[in-house]
């Protein structure tokens, strides 16, 4: 095959040798990341739909749900709690817009109200935790709900590790700008996602 | 010139000096190059091979006569507890997902490393702590209750050991989800300009549809695996009926997952397969699309079969019908890729090197594996081998006939651009006979076993069970054996064996398409797809030049107006359809 058009020679690109290419090597790569995160989450999301399909099953299964004798959950408190959780997904886009716009001190606004928010929720909690009328091994209905909020709480206290970790590196100067904020971006990802995870948990705790 | 020069012609592999070198320290490092993180995937599933295969040994010489006069049978339950998963997670998901992926996928589609380098890097020494860890059981009493790990049975012996185990597994299946992320984002994402889904190896297509899996089912058994370690722990009623729990709920949380793995744990195989056959049997692959495809089909029925292995658990009669039935259908798509890979290797100049003894194997036993798969779905037949030798005969055709002879294939065929090195095809071949026949050997009465109703799992048996035992027993011994040849051939040939070349079998698919072994960075240049990826056989004939045709952005690769692609359109190669003289033969 003469004369094919095909040259090695003239397809080489100097793309290896640009300075960008050698530094962006052991890096991860930055246009995937959100999309990494993205698989990660529904990686995540699996085991709570896995925990919820077994607390549905011994649900349907029980022959009274609670099981006699539990003392009912209160609403009160726990509603406060998802409004403050839900309307923080609401705050922590702010910061997103605020970054954009290349706003830092925007962005440590809203992540520090966001951060705030998150606190609540957990103190409530925890609150809750300790005046329930049962604990963990009181019946399978106190056990599920207990691994359940419990597993989602961790979840809460990473996302607000994961705030907290965007705060202090925004405090260097341009770390985050309206180019470069993965950090902002994935932080918000994961709390709307730990707030989708809760709306989920509470329809099937507390009202149904 | 051949399709194989044409490719070689169009992607220069070196750079005239020699390749960074990798040196033997690097391995021991937490290193982001997939290549090393590749290798030692590869190198700790090994040696966890090898304890999993000594417990083997030891079951099968206890087995050897009816009483347990060995070990004591407490001891025999950790030891098939142990043995089996070892196997699973320590063996055949890290090497088999974790090493080939590893070291395929950016070769294959042209890319520098993986997308996420580090996360990859903690995925891999997230394993020797976890195994470590399962090893460490043996000081406080290994778990008991197989690697089902089924309550209430898990909740009653040896609990410390338990405990471990489900940690060990907790962790393993983290660094198999971290894993699964990295290799299905870089498939979708970092392929070379021009390489569409439909001209991927056929191997990123067999773990496109692992990785699925592995994202959808492993969290699943995280879940149980929490809920169980709550049970044991904490005291809790998740799958105790005495507190409102059941532990039926464990079973199908716990085969939710475990049913997908064995697609996991076979399914890359598939994928070797696929390109050891047409790489030797110089032909393209028949039926591309077919066997592409049915890798999907067989990831999503997969993951709706689980509770066939539930139908003596109290399953009720309408469902155990839904899920024989979801399960026969999965030999459909299986079957079209065996199909395939037979009508690959009619007609075809076979060479019966190593690679392709084992490729030819996997073949042969794993349709054993698949039809006494076919005969465990149907419900009467499997009451009645239900926890026999029968499913054990069944496992280890699926998992040793496939997964094992598709490692070994994997090795063979890849040995030479993994290490630079060339392997000994004597000592290649004396292992495949020994492996064949020590196996069939092994497993082959297990299905008589079965059939007459010896029960798996107990250190004793009905002493009428005995030769065909000791037929067992002595074919393990042989497969023991075999793998002697393996690991001096593997060792020695990586230190003095014959340098390998670039391209040792002639093949198309673009890991061919850089030194051996790759330099640390893959690829010079981006790579450039001059034929397609199973373009065998073709002699001088020629095909398109599978670049986009402007649309993409770098004038260098799109064949745009200013192509060099373009600057003298050759008639037999011409990126643009007009300048084309010829019709492409290989193309759907
Ligand atoms: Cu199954």
């Amino acid at each position: 095959m003469q004369g094919s058009t095909i040259d090695s020679a003239k397809t080489v690109l100097n793309y290896h040798h640009t300075a960008e290419a050698t530094a962006a090597h052991h890096e991860e790569h930055p246009d995937l990341r959100i999309f990494g995160l993205i698989v990660f989450l529904f990686a995540e999301g699996m085991i709570f739909m896995g925990l919820f399909i077994a607390y549905l099953t011994f649900r349907l299964m029980a022959p009274s749900w609670p099981p006699e004798g539990t003392e009912r959950l209160e609403l009160l408190l726990p509603g406060i709690n998802t409004a403050i959780l839900i309307s923080s997904s609401f705050v922590i886009h702010q910061a997103d817009s605020a970054i954009k716009k290349n706003n830092v001190s925007g962005l440590r606004l809203w992540f520090a109200a966001t951060t705030v928010m998150g606190a609540i929720f957990l103190a409530g909690q925890l609150y809750e935790y300790f005046h329930l009328g049962f604990g963990l091994k009181t019946n399978i209905f106190a056990s599920t709900f207990f691994v359940l909020t419990g597993f989602h709480g961790l979840h809460v206290t990473f996302g607000l590790l994961l705030m907290m970790a965007v705060l202090w590196r925004s405090l260097k100067k341009d770390h985050y700008n309206s180019e470069h904020h993965f950090g902002v971006e994935a932080a918000e990802i994961y709390w709307h996602f730990v707030d989708v995870v809760w709306i989920v948990l509470f329809l099937l705790l507390y009202i149904l | 010139m051949t399709q194989a020069q044409l490719q070689e012609a169009a992607n220069l592999p070196s750079h005239g000096t020699e390749p960074p070198q990798r040196k033997w320290r690097d391995y021991f490092t937490f290193n982001t190059d997939h290549k090393v993180i590749a290798i030692q995937y590869l190198v700790t599933g090994f040696i966890f091979y090898l304890i999993g295969g000594a417990l083997a040994t030891v079951i099968r010489t206890e087995l050897a006569t009816p009483e347990p006069d060995l070990v004591d049978p407490e001891f025999y339950n950790s030891l098939f507890t142990l043995h089996g998963t070892i196997m699973i997670f320590l063996w055949i998901i890290p090497a088999g997902v974790g090493g080939f992926a590893n070291f395929l996928l950016p070769l294959m589609i042209g890319a520098r490393d993986m997308a996420f380098p580090r996360l990859n890097a903690v995925a891999f020494w997230i394993v020797p702590p976890a195994g470590l860890l399962l090893m460490a059981s043996f000081l406080v009493g290994p778990p008991q209750a197989g690697w089902t790990s089924y309550p209430p049975l898990s909740l009653i012996a040896s609990q410390a050991g338990e405990a471990i185990w489900i940690l060990s597994l907790l962790l393993l299946g983290t660094s198999s989800i971290l894993g699964a992320i990295n290799f299905f984002v870089t498939i979708l994402k970092m392929r070379v300009p021009g390489m569409g889904f439909n001209q991927m190896p056929l191997f990123c297509w067999a773990m496109l549809a692992t990785t699925g899996l592995v994202i959808i089912a492993t969290p699943v058994l995280a879940g149980a695996l929490i809920l169980l370690a709550f049970d044991l722990i904490a005291g809790t009623a998740f799958f105790n009926p005495t507190g409102g729990g059941d532990p039926v709920v464990y079973q199908h949380m716990f085969w939710f997952y475990s049913h997908p793995a064995v697609y996991i744990m076979v399914m890359p195989f598939f994928g070797v397969i696929s390109e050891v056959i047409p790489v030797h049997s110089r032909k393209p692959i028949f039926g591309y699309r077919a066997i592409a495809y049915s890798s999907l089909a067989i990831s999503f029925l997969g993951l709706i079969v689980w509770a066939h292995h539930m139908f003596t658990s109290g399953t009720p009669a309408w469902l155990r019908m839904f899920f024989m039935i979801t399960t026969m259908v999965i030999a459909v798509p299986t079957g079209i890729k065996v199909f395939s890979w037979l009508a690959t290797m009619w007609g075809g100049k076979i060479r019966l090197n190593s690679a392709m003894l084992f490729a030819m194997g996997f073949i042969s036993t794993f349709v054993v594996g698949g039809l006494t798969g076919v005969m465990v779905a149907a419900v009467p037949f499997d009451i009645h081998v239900h926890d026999t030798y029968f499913v054990v005969a069944h496992l280890h055709y699926v998992l040793f006939g496939g997964s094992v002879f598709g490692i070994y294939s994997g090795l063979y065929h890849w040995f030479p651009k993994m290490t630079g090195r060339m392997l000994n095809e004597t000592w290649g071949r004396i292992h495949f006979a020994l492996t064949y026949i020590g196996f069939n050997l092994t497993f082959m009465p297990m299905h008589e076993l079965g059939l007459l109703g010896m029960p798996r799992r107990v250190a004793m048996y009905d002493p009428s069970f005995t030769s065909l035992n000791r037929l067992c027993t002595l074919g393990s011994y042989v497969l023991a054996v075999s793998t002697i040849p393996f690991l001096v051939n593997a060792v020695w040939s990586w230190m003095y064996g014959p340098k390998a070349s670039d391209n040792p079998w002639q093949a198309l698919t673009l890991e061919w398409m850089t030194t051996s072994p790759p330099a640390i960075e893959n690829f010079e240049v981006l790579p450039v797809l001059a034929t397609g990826p199973y373009d065998y056989g073709y002699g001088d004939r020629s095909s398109e030049v599978n670049v986009p045709f402007s649309e993409a952005k770098d004038p260098v690769l799109s064949a745009g107006p200013s192509s060099v692609l373009r600057a003298e359109p050759d008639p037999a190669v011409a990126a643009h359809p007009d300048d084309r003289v010829g019709e492409s033969q290989n193309r759907e």
